[in-house]
């Protein structure tokens, strides 16, 4: 503490703040920390071999592709929930509100089931796609719906704030300089919600490219087809093959990182927008 | 709503459009599945369903599951709120580095989350020889699992309660401590009542969590049937053993819980105004 800054009288600093960073040490940040040191005794040729192979490769050609589809998805659906959740006033929407929180209280195992049982050939939604021949369960389509179940309350959930601190006034002018509900909302609206409906979409792409629980069991989990990054860093665990699970799991934390840091810095220009 | 448009309402067609595409949504991801678990639960009948939940494997499995959610919620809860205490209360150098590190944990896959304590504790892991030495279990036990719970929902607590602190200042501590209060009796008298919504929020959610996790504690369990399973992971293996009905009751617990955690949290929102404001 610099004496020029005005002391606090508040007791208990020392205390809380040495708390708080030896929990957050001991729980997070040294365990985080031993992944890349294991990760850095394969050596660098030693980490790209084992990312490099047509498996892990096509693990992550499949998360990835997956995880941004879902996310684009959710940032369609979202900001269309969004907008009708702030915006019109119709019996029920307390109860829709609530409910788009539903995929982050319920467990991800029983989502899991449940969307497969639904979709599965045999399923009350499965069954009804057979007759054209298309698989949705145990199928890339059946991850998909997965990851837009489990994405959908970030964009939400981002974009309602914006939109219901948006000045109507501002619609009101370009409506009353002659501009239609589409030129208003295409030219006045959607630039100044672009950040919010971003940060949303990369809320849902990280949290999709990391998730387990509801993606495991309706995927099918064939090797090279189906088979998604967490699914194989198990895989590998549980052949002790502990330098592979290393490897994947020091590369899903980079991504992760990474995401995270362009997520602080679209919420900053959103943030910044805003006040201005 | 008046019959002639405001100029910033969409048109009757827009609004009926995109509500009943949001209603249609909602009710195709959200709704059907949920239907679909207490359907599949209670397809063969209450007999089945009462026993596939008091089956001995089940009951061993809520009691793990309540065991590791006793330990690892309160631990979040004290972190959550020395955390808060010091970071809105005080200003010091790194607090904004201190802010994202609590946030880490949501960004990680919950597999990883798993895998990092085993590569830790695991019999490979870095303490794993001194433990075994010891005849210490962390991973494939209880410890690992309470471990893996608390990092996947460890800054759930801390976040709800640094914003809130933050915005309500130090004033009113000042005026306890000015007056004669000691520093804990101004924490619990002045600054607990102010926070206590925000507190009683983001334990609901991390209570949820710590119940409902399946990535990061599969990683640490060792599927020990009656041993290490926690509810989420007993509905994995009734689920791979085909045995649907018992699996779906199992969920339909969890899914009780996930619904009764929606209306806690909607309650909270509604009582105490937190987060968004509906005009």
């Amino acid at each position: 503490m610099s004496s020029k800054r005005p002391r606090s009288i508040l007791p208990g600093f020392g205390l809380s703040l040495g708390f708080t960073v030896a929990y957050l040490g001991v729980i997070v940040i040294f365990p985080l920390i031993m992944v890349f040191f294991n990760a850095s005794g394969l050596g660098w040729s030693g980490f790209w071999q084992t990312l490099a192979t047509p498996r892990v490769l096509s693990a992550c050609r499949l998360s990835f592709g997956l995880a941004l589809l879902a996310g684009l998805l959710n940032g369609i659906f979202g900001l269309m929930i969004a907008w009708v959740l702030t915006r019109y006033r119709f019996p029920g929407r307390r109860f829709l509100d609530a409910s788009v929180d539903l995929p982050f209280a319920m467990p991800t195992a029983v989502a899991g089931i449940a969307l497969t049982a639904l979709y599965a050939p045999n399923g009350w939604l499965g069954s009804l796609a057979k007759p054209y021949g298309i698989k949705i369960a145990f199928a890339p389509a059946g991850i998909l719906i997965a990851l837009v179940f489990i994405g959908l309350p970030f964009v939400v959930r981002t974009l309602q704030p914006v939109l219901e601190d948006f000045e109507i006034a501002q619609e009101e002018a370009a409506a009353s300089l002659g501009a239609t509900r589409w030129q208003t909302f295409r030219r006045v609206v959607f630039p100044q919600i672009v950040p919010a409906l971003i940060t949303g979409t990369t809320l849902a792409f990280a949290r999709a490219v990391g998730e387990y629980g509801s993606v495991v069991f309706i995927a099918g989990n064939m090797p090279g087809k189906t088979e998604i990054l967490p699914l194989l860093i198990i895989t590998k665990l549980e052949q002790f093959d502990y330098p592979g699970a290393t490897a994947l799991a020091a590369m899903m934390l980079l991504i992760s990182f990474a995401l995270l840091l362009l997520i602080n810095f679209l919420q900053r220009k959103s943030l910044g927008k805003n006040r201005a | 709503m008046s019959a002639t448009a405001r100029p910033s309402q969409d048109s009757l067609w827009t609004r009926l459009l995109l509500i009943g595409g949001t209603v249609g949504f909602l009710t195709l991801f959200l709704f059907v599945p949920l239907a679909l678990v207490f359907t599949e639960a209670l397809r063969k009948g209450l007999q089945v369903y009462a026993e596939a939940i008091t089956e001995e494997n089940a009951l061993s499995a809520i009691k793990l599951t309540l065991t590791v959610t006793a330990i690892s919620v309160p631990l979040n809860a004290v972190f959550g709120v020395a955390a808060a205490w010091a970071i809105a209360k005080f200003s010091f150098k790194g607090k904004s580095l201190l802010l994202a590190l609590i946030d880490l944990p949501f960004a990680v896959s919950p597999v990883v989350s798993g895998l990092v304590y085993v590569l830790l504790f695991g019999a490979r892991g870095l303490f794993g020889p001194w433990l075994d030495e010891h005849n210490i279990q962390i991973i494939f036990a209880v410890p690992g699992m309470v471990l893996a719970t608390v990092f996947v929902t460890f800054p759930f607590v801390a976040r709800e309660l640094i914003p809130l602190m933050q915005s309500q200042g130090n004033d009113e501590e000042y005026a306890a401590l000015s007056l004669g209060a000691s520093g804990w009796q101004t924490f619990r008298k002045v600054t607990l009542p102010n926070i206590k919504w925000a507190l009683f929020y983001g334990i609901i959610l991390c209570n949820a969590r710590a119940m409902g996790e399946f990535g990061a504690v599969s990683v640490v369990s060792g599927h020990i049937r009656g041993e290490t399973n926690t509810l989420p992971l007993h509905v994995e293996v009734l689920y791979n053993e085909y045995n649907s009905a018992a699996a779906f009751a199992c969920a339909s617990i969890l899914s009780l819980l996930g619904l009764l955690t929606l209306a806690l949290k909607t309650f909270i929102e509604w009582r105490a105004g937190l987060r968004r404001r509906h005009s």
